[in-house]
């Protein structure tokens, strides 16, 4: 295949937009906690925890868009967890993450076994089916079509956070206690509370983006699959700068070189102009790239004057 | 009135030891409720537990085998996050010692050495070891020349290096025995660990970890270095004002933390496999984390801790072919116990008041 016949074949733009939803709500999620000053590794068992829940309570006969609830629901009861251990608590935000990175996870797994002791297949349900009608829109309209509604749920939720952070009082409130919290306590607003509130929402998105890969991406729940989505999401936040429209960005461009991935392995013979490598190099690309970024990023990084750094009243 | 946080003006000793005892049973207690949840009799399910753990010389002997790689990537990152540098690519470190043990020890035709036996062993060992250094040098070199992150570059590693094994698993390294099954090329049987316990797979590995840990403690406490490094992780900006070489002490650290997981990857195939396989790891690198943090960070509580946490996953194991609860009970008890401990120690160094303010 020409470069040009991928580069204007709309197939490929589908999968380069569906590749980066779940990335998108992902990294909107990091960037809304990290913009209050709190770093949220918990999201790679959270999206775990949000794909299995969302699938389960669609699995038991709830419609899907009850599923996608569920799974921001349970994405924001491990949100308040880390809150309440990296708030009030002030632990170490590195190490509280991976906890509930590791208790999500396997209580998801566990919750699996339990309800289904003996499957081989995993029991499937019926996905959000693609917007076919969105097929007569102009130039965009093939590539909307092939995808789901969560996708335009990920795509409103850029411009609605970019606003609520950048134009509304909540926003500048948790932009203060995420660049000075002490600040913040002078102009009489809660630290604590704008905090926890931070992060059980930012789960919450996380939830949901998790939920994309069972209602959306698949129709099953399967063992590790978020399989380090959540990481690349936590390294695209460096790379958007902590801002949502560049976060949009991040993820498209991350999907971009997935989805080619994706088609060089599937494609076997490769791109003209580039070797036919093993598959695996194909695939260790999106890790490669996410480095890459951090890198790129590194000088330049304007990270939140607080992040990372727990507040206690009266201590310095 | 509010509830404030207040340092404790000396922490007592005693509650900083016993606070992994509080965690674990604070977090077999709320394990209790998944149990019964999975319907399943409590009592019943935990006798089997520790009795599938420690109860018989079978069931201590799969421990011991267990807790071997537990305590080398326990070390690996209780020495890395001792001076905060969060090395979580302790999985990958493993893997890819494990992948430099067979490249000397196995592929004598390839690109492998053909030594005496003792000569051969050391050069195994020390390429795990450098294997798993070299590898954290990059993320360390990242975070001290350009500030980035090393949590998130440690953590993508992981994925990358898996799949370089599994590339070299299907290409250089290759067993052509397998038949087609992803596994590498045997290390020299000469090399093997010896049996700890006779007809059991508990091997001298685990001897090799408690020494290390042994080793590290002395390390920590009797050398400069050692005493360099706690510096930068208790205050690295007072330790740069001292004058003391702040960067270098991070690297440092960092390879020693990496050459001890890439230990961990050559014991598990000198003493346990024989050889590389992708699933030679059920996640040791990112459990050893836990094992650090239940240790305290302490060398010589890596080592309790690590008995503690392979006790859980073998007796799971052993209990769910028993009982209709599933081995995901040891991950959920393992994680549980992290952030149970994370707070134990925090009530072990400041205490709850009322501020009537």
């Amino acid at each position: 295949m020409e470069w040009m016949d991928l580069m204007s074949s709309p197939a490929f733009w589908v999968a380069v937009l569906r590749l980066a939803t779940p990335l998108i709500l992902g990294t909107l999620g990091v960037l809304l906690c990290e913009r209050a000053g709190v770093l949220n590794l918990g999201i790679e068992g959270i999206m775990a925890a949000g794909a299995f829940t969302g699938w389960l309570v669609v699995y038991l006969g709830a419609p899907l868009y009850v599923g996608v609830l569920a799974a921001a629901l349970a994405g924001a009861v491990f949100g308040l967890l880390h809150a309440v251990l990296t708030v009030p608590l002030g632990l170490s935000q590195h190490v509280s993450g991976l906890g509930v990175t590791l208790l999500a996870t396997s209580l998801s797994y566990f919750a699996y076994r339990v309800t289904f002791p003996s499957v081989n297949t995993p029991p499937t349900i019926t996905p959000f089916a693609e917007m076919k009608f969105l097929d007569g829109i102009p130039f965009i309209g093939p590539v909307l079509a092939g995808q789901t509604p969560m996708t335009l749920i990920a795509l409103a939720a850029v411009p609605i956070l970019a606003w609520v952070l950048n134009r509304t009082p909540v926003g500048l409130a948790i932009r203060m206690v995420g660049e000075n919290p002490a600040a913040a306590e002078g102009q009489g607003l809660s630290v604590t509370r704008l905090r926890m509130g931070a992060i059980v929402a930012g789960s919450a998105l996380m939830g949901v983006a998790g939920s994309f890969l069972t209602l959306a991406a698949f129709n099953a729940f399967f063992f590790n699959m978020v399989n380090g989505r959540g990481w690349v999401c936590v390294a695209l936040v460096v790379f958007a700068s902590w801002r949502p429209g560049k976060a949009l960005l991040g993820a498209l461009i991350f999907a971009f070189f997935d989805a080619l991935q994706l088609r060089m392995q599937q494609g076997g013979a490769a791109l003209p102009g580039l070797p036919e490598l093993p598959y695996q190099v194909y695939l260790m690309l999106p890790y490669i790239l996410s480095i890459l970024a951090l890198v790129a990023m590194a000088r330049r990084a304007a990270y939140p004057q607080a992040l990372m750094k727990p507040y206690r009243k009266g201590e310095r | 009135m509010k509830l404030i946080l207040e340092r404790r003006p000396e922490p007592s000793r005693l509650a900083l030891a016993l606070a992994p005892i509080a965690a674990i049973l604070f977090t077999l207690a709320v394990c209790t409720l998944l149990v019964a949840w999975a319907g399943a009799p409590v009592g019943r399910t935990y006798a089997l537990l520790f009795e599938g753990a420690f109860g018989s010389r079978f069931a201590l002997s799969e421990t011991l085998t267990r807790a071997t790689p537990l305590m080398l990537t326990g070390l690996a990152c209780a020495v890395a996050f001792r001076a905060r540098f969060y090395n979580i690519g302790a999985e990958g470190q493993l893997y890819l010692g494990a992948l430099a043990a067979v490249a000397v020890g196995g592929l004598h035709d390839g690109t492998g050495f053909d030594l005496p036996v003792p000569a051969l062993f050391a050069g195994m060992m020390l390429a795990a070891a450098l294997a798993g250094a070299l590898l954290l040098l990059i993320p360390a070199l990242l975070k001290t020349r350009l500030g980035v992150d090393e949590v998130v570059t440690t953590l993508l590693g992981n994925f990358i290096v898996l799949l370089f094994v599994s590339m070299m698993l299907d290409g250089p390294m290759k067993d052509p025995m397998a038949m087609g099954w992803p596994q590498s090329v045997a290390l020299n049987g000469d090399l093997e660990l010896g049996k700890l316990i006779e007809r059991t797979r508990a091997h001298t590995g685990l001897l090799w970890a408690a020494g290390l840990a042994l080793g590290l403690w002395l390390l920590n406490r009797y050398t400069v270095f050692g005493f360099q490094m706690r510096a930068v992780g208790a205050n690295a900006h007072a330790s740069r004002f001292l004058g003391l070489p702040v960067n270098r002490v991070m690297l440092g650290t960092a390879m020693l933390s990496g050459a001890l997981a890439g230990l961990a990857g050559a014991i598990e195939v000198a003493g346990r496999t024989g050889y590389v396989t992708l699933d030679m790891s059920p996640g040791y690198g990112y459990t050893g984390v836990v094992v650090a943090m239940l240790a305290g960070l302490h060398p010589l509580g890596v080592i309790l801790a690590s008995l503690f946490v392979a006790g859980m996953l073998v007796g799971a194991d052993s209990m769910s072919r028993a009982i209709a609860v599933p081995n995901y009970i040891a991950d959920v008890i393992v994680a549980t116990s992290l952030l149970a401990m994370l707070v134990a120690t925090l009530f072990a160094q400041y205490r709850l008041r009322r501020n009537q303010a």
